[in-house]
C-alpha cells in the first residue's frame, strides 16, 4: 500500500542529520569554499555520528543498522543542506563502502570494510567520470584489460574527489567484453597517478583530481562483482538526494531573507512575483525528494529501477539549477554579493548535470 | 514507506482501466463533438456498475464506513486508503476520456460538501438517494457572474422566512448543474450569504434538490475542452427550501470563520483528486505518442550520454519525470488525507503542479506528433484543450501558488493576497 512518509528511525535520523547540517555543516560553508578546504573537525564530528558505520555489518566491525538506499537519502540530502563539499567530503567514504557491501565477496568485505569503522575517518574515493566534454558512462574510454589474473587498467579520470587521501579509489573501466567494472585500487599501486588537483566552479573545498591510469595493474580479486552500472545507479540516487539538500538549502534562506527585506513598504514576500516563485521552488524540492525516495525504494525492494532513477536524476540536476537561480534571484543584488550563501548554493547546484561518481547512497 | 499500490487498489485501477478503454474511448470523440448531448448508455452503465459496486461492498461488509466506523481493523486499514484509492482510479478514467469522467452519475462536489459538512440525517437523505433509482448527479454552486477565486464575494443571498430559506441571485460554471437540476433527481448545492456587510462568517451553503421552483438553469457553456460535461449558468428566483437544508449552523460567527474554513477544508480533499484527472489526461497523451514512437522503432534511451541523447529523447524524459513527480506529489497529499493529518500544503502542491505539467505536456505531445497532433482524427488535440481546466477549477494556478506561499511564509490572507 502507498504509503510515503519516513519511518519514525529514519525521521529520527533526518532530524540527527539536518541539525548537525545546519549547527556544524554551515557555519564552516564558506571558509571552506574561500579556503578550499574541508576542516577535519567537521569531518571528525561528522564521523562521530556513525552514519557511515551504521551500514557495515557487526561482522566487519560496523554497527549493522540501516543499510537501505532510502535512509541514504534522508543522509544525503541532509548534510548537502549543510554544504555540499563537506557533505560529499564525509560521505565519501560510501563511494567505497557501498560497492563492496552491495556487490562484493567476502573477502573483500573483509579486507576493506574494516578500514571504515575504525576511531578515525578514512577517506573513499571514486574514479568515473573522464575530462571529456561528451562523457558518460556508455561512452567510457578507460579499459581494463585481462591479463592473466590481473587487470591492467588504463585511462584518464577527474573529478576524483579525495585522491590522494584515500587508502581505496574505485575504479570504473569496461573489460575486454564492454561490460563496465568497478575495481579496488589501493593508494600507492603502480601507475595510480594523481595529477593536479583541480579548479571548478562549485564544490571548490573538496579536493578534487585528474587521475591518469597507465598500465595500472591490479589482481583480479579487486574487481567488484561483474556490471558496475546497478552501482552507479545507487549513486546517481546520492546526487540526486544531494541536490535536493543544496536546493532546501537555497530556498529556506531566501524564505527568511524575503520575509526580512522591504520593497516598496511592504516585505518583498508580500509581492506575488517573489511569493510565487518560492511557491513553485518548495514544489519542486518536494517532487524532487519524493522522486529519489522512490527510486531509493525500489533499488532496496530489489525491483527494476533504471527508468526511476533516470527520471529522479535529471529532475533533481533540472530543479537543483533552477531553484539556486531563483534563489540568488530573490536576494536581487544582495544574491550576487559572497556575503550571502545563495551564489555558493547556485555554484555547487550547477554541477549535478556533470558529477558522476561523486555521492552514493 | 511504500511505492507500491497495494492489491486492492491495483484491482480498482484495472477495472477502471476497463471501463475507460472500453466504454470510454470508443465515444471519446463523439461526446466532444457533440457537446451538450447526453451519453445515456455510458451513464447507465457506470449507474448500475456503481450500484452492483455498492451492494457487493455491504454485503461484503466493506464500504459504509461511516456507520461502522472503527469497528474493526480491517475497516480501519481499509478507510486508510480511500482518497488515494480515488486518485488512482480517477487517473484511469481521465485516461480514458476527462468530460466523460465528470459526467459520471455520482454525488461529485455537491456530495463531498454534504460528507463533510452534513448532518448524519442530512447525508443519509442526501446521499442515500445515490443508492437506488435512477442515475442522478450533484453539484456545487460557488462562482458567480462577478467573481470566480475570491470566493468570499458572494452576492447570492439566503433569506430565512418561516421554515424555509429563500435564495436569489446568480451562479455560473456549475458542473453538471443542468444533470443534477433537470436530467435526474439531483441537488446542488449552493453558497449564499445571509449577510453581505458580514464577510465569510455569513457565507453558508445550502442543498437545493431538483424540482425546487424558481430554480432555471439558463445556460449550458460551450467551451474549449471537457465538452461532455455540463457546465450549468443557474438563476435563484425566491427560491425555497427547507430550514433543515443549510449545511452546518445557520449562526453568523463574527470572530471565528469556522464554517467557511470547513468547507474550503474540503479543498484539501478535492484538489488532489482533480490533479489527478490532469495526470490522467496527459498521461494518455503520452502513452499515445510513446507507442507511436515504438511503433516506428524509436526507442527511449534513458541512460544516453546527454550529448546523445535526441531533442526527442530529452523531451520524453522530461514529460515522464515531471508526471511522476505531479503523481508522487499527488499521493501524498492523499496519504496525509488517509491518515488525518493536515495537508492543505501539500494538496495545494498536487494540483500546482499538476495544472502546470499537464497543460505543458499535452501542448508538448501535440507539437511532437506534428499534423498528427493537430488532427481531429486523433485524440491528441482533444486532450490538450481537456488538460487546460486541470489548472483553472478548484483554484486555479496562482490561488494555489498564493495558499502555499503563505503556509511556506507563515503569512496570513490580509500579509499576502
Ligand atoms: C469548466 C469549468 C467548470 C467549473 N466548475 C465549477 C463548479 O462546479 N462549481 C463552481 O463553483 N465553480 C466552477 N468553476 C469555476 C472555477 O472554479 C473558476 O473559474 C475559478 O475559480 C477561477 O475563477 P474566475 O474564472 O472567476 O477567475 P478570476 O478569479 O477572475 O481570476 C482571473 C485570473 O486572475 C488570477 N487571480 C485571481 N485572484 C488572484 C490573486 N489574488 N492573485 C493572483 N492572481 C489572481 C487567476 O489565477 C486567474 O488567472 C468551473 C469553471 C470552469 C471553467
Amino acid at each position: 500500500m502507498i504509503d510515503i512518509q519516513l519511518d519514525e528511525e529514519q525521521q529520527q535520523i533526518a532530524e540527527t542529520v539536518t541539525s548537525f547540517a545546519k549547527q556544524q555543516i554551515r557555519v564552516a560553508a564558506r571558509e571552506a569554499d574561500e579556503n578550499n578546504t574541508v576542516p577535519a573537525s567537521v569531518i571528525d564530528q561528522a564521523w562521530g555520528l556513525g552514519l557511515i558505520q551504521n551500514a557495515i555489518p557487526e561482522a566487519y566491525g560496523g554497527y549493522g543498522a540501516d543499510a537501505s538506499a532510502v535512509t541514504g537519502t534522508v543522509i544525503a540530502e541532509g548534510l548537502a543542506e549543510g554544504d555540499l563539499a563537506i557533505a560529499m567530503h564525509a560521505l565519501s567514504p560510501k563511494l567505497v563502502v557501498d560497492p563492496v557491501l552491495h556487490l562484493g565477496n567476502d573477502e573483500q568485505k573483509q579486507r576493506i570494510l574494516p578500514t571504515y569503522t575504525g576511531e578515525k575517518f578514512a577517506a573513499g574515493s571514486a574514479a568515473v567520470s573522464e575530462p571529456r566534454w561528451n562523457f558518460s558512462v556508455s561512452t567510457m574510454t578507460t579499459t581494463a584489460k585481462s591479463d592473466g589474473g590481473d587487470y591492467v587498467l588504463n585511462g584518464n579520470k577527474c573529478l576524483v574527489a579525495l585522491a590522494k587521501d584515500a587508502p581505496f579509489t574505485i575504479v570504473y573501466a569496461k573489460d575486454d567484453n564492454g561490460v563496465v567494472g568497478a575495481f579496488i585500487v589501493e593508494q600507492g599501486t603502480a601507475g595510480y597517478n594523481v595529477g593536479e588537483r583541480e579548479a571548478n566552479l562549485g564544490l571548490r573545498a573538496l579536493a578534487t583530481y585528474e587521475v591518469a591510469l597507465e598500465d595500472c595493474k591490479v589482481p583480479a580479486a579487486n574487481r567488484i562483482g561483474t556490471d558496475a552500472q546497478p552501482m552507479l545507479r545507487r549513486a546517481r540516487v546520492a546526487q540526486a538526494a544531494m541536490a535536493v539538500g543544496v536546493a532546501k538549502a537555497s530556498l529556506d534562506y531566501a524564505i527568511v531573507y524575503a520575509k526580512d527585506r522591504e520593497v516598496f513598504g511592504v516585505k518583498v514576500a508580500q509581492k506575488q512575483a517573489i511569493a510565487f516563485m518560492l511557491a513553485d521552488m518548495a514544489i519542486d524540492v518536494d517532487a524532487a525528494r519524493l522522486l529519489a525516495w522512490e527510486a531509493a525504494w525500489l533499488i532496496d525492494e530489489g525491483e527494476e529501477h533504471m527508468r526511476e532513477v533516470a527520471l529522479a536524476d535529471q529532475f533533481a540536476a533540472d530543479a537543483v539549477m533552477t531553484i539556486t537561480d531563483n534563489g540568488i534571484q530573490v536576494l536581487g543584488g544582495h544574491g550576487f554579493i559572497r556575503d550571502h550563501p545563495s551564489e555558493l548554493w547556485a555554484r555547487n547546484g550547477r554541477g549535478f548535470v556533470t558529477f558522476e561518481g561523486l555521492a552514493s547512497v | 514507506m511504500n511505492f507500491k499500490l497495494s492489491e486492492a487498489a491495483t484491482q480498482r485501477r484495472d477495472i477502471m482501466r476497463m471501463a475507460a478503454e472500453g466504454l470510454m474511448r470508443p465515444i471519446a470523440r463523439q461526446y466532444d463533438e457533440e457537446e451538450h448531448t447526453d451519453a445515456w448508455d455510458f451513464f447507465n452503465a457506470m449507474w448500475e456498475a456503481s450500484k452492483s459496486n455498492r451492494d457487493a461492498a455491504s454485503m461484503t461488509g466493506e464500504g459504509n464506513a461511516d456507520k461502522k466506523e472503527k469497528s474493526s481493523g480491517e475497516t480501519k486499514r481499509k478507510r486508510r486508503e480511500n482518497t488515494l484509492m480515488s486518485a488512482v482510479q480517477i487517473e484511469e478514467l481521465a485516461w480514458g476520456d476527462a468530460g466523460l469522467y465528470l459526467s459520471i452519475p455520482n454525488p461529485g462536489l455537491g456530495g463531498a460538501a454534504v460528507s463533510a459538512a452534513g448532518t448524519p440525517e442530512q447525508k443519509a437523505r442526501f446521499l442515500g438517494s445515490f443508492h437506488d433509482g435512477k442515475p442522478k448527479w450533484a453539484a456545487m454552486a460557488i462562482t458567480e457572474p462577478h467573481f470566480g477565486s475570491d470566493s468570499k464575494q458572494v452576492a447570492t443571498t439566503a433569506r430565512r422566512d418561516g421554515d424555509e430559506w429563500v435564495l436569489n441571485g446568480t451562479k455560473i460554471f456549475c458542473t453538471s448543474g443542468h444533470r443534477a437540476l433537470e436530467k435526474s433527481e439531483g441537488f446542488v448545492v449552493v453558497w449564499a450569504t445571509l449577510d453581505k456587510n458580514k464577510g465569510r462568517a455569513a457565507i453558508k451553503s445550502f442543498i437545493v434538490p431538483a424540482g425546487t421552483p424558481g430554480v432555471i438553469v439558463t445556460k449550458c457553456e460551450d467551451k474549449l475542452g471537457i465538452r461532455a460535461s455540463d457546465t450549468a449558468q443557474i438563476t435563484f428566483e425566491d427560491a425555497r427550501v427547507p430550514a433543515d437544508h443549510i449545511l452546518g449552523s445557520p449562526e453568523i460567527v463574527e470572530k471565528g470563520t469556522e464554517g467557511f474554513r470547513g468547507v474550503m477544508a474540503t479543498f484539501d480533499a478535492t484538489r488532489p483528486i482533480v490533479a489527478a484527472s490532469g495526470i490522467g489526461v496527459a498521461r494518455a497523451a503520452l502513452d499515445f505518442v510513446k507507442q507511436a514512437l515504438a511503433d516506428e522503432g524509436v526507442e527511449i534511451r534513458y541512460e544516453a550520454p546527454q550529448c546523445e541523447m535526441t531533442v526527442l529523447e530529452h523531451e520524453i524524459i522530461w514529460m515522464e519525470s515531471q508526471l511522476q513527480a505531479s503523481r508522487l506529489l499527488t499521493w501524498r497529499a492523499c496519504n496525509m488525507m488517509d491518515r488525518g493529518d493536515r495537508n492543505s500544503r501539500e494538496a495545494a502542491m498536487s494540483k500546482a503542479k499538476a495544472g502546470k505539467v499537464c497543460t505543458l505536456v499535452t501542448q508538448k505531445c501535440v507539437a511532437i506528433m506534428g499534423p498528427l497532433g493537430f488532427s481531429r482524427k486523433l485524440l491528441l488535440e482533444k486532450w490538450m484543450r481537456d488538460a487546460k481546466i486541470t489548472d483553472i477549477y478548484e483554484g486555479t494556478q496562482q490561488i494555489n501558488q498564493m495558499i502555499i506561499a503563505r503556509d511556506i511564509l507563515g503569512y496570513s490572507s490580509s500579509e499576502l493576497n
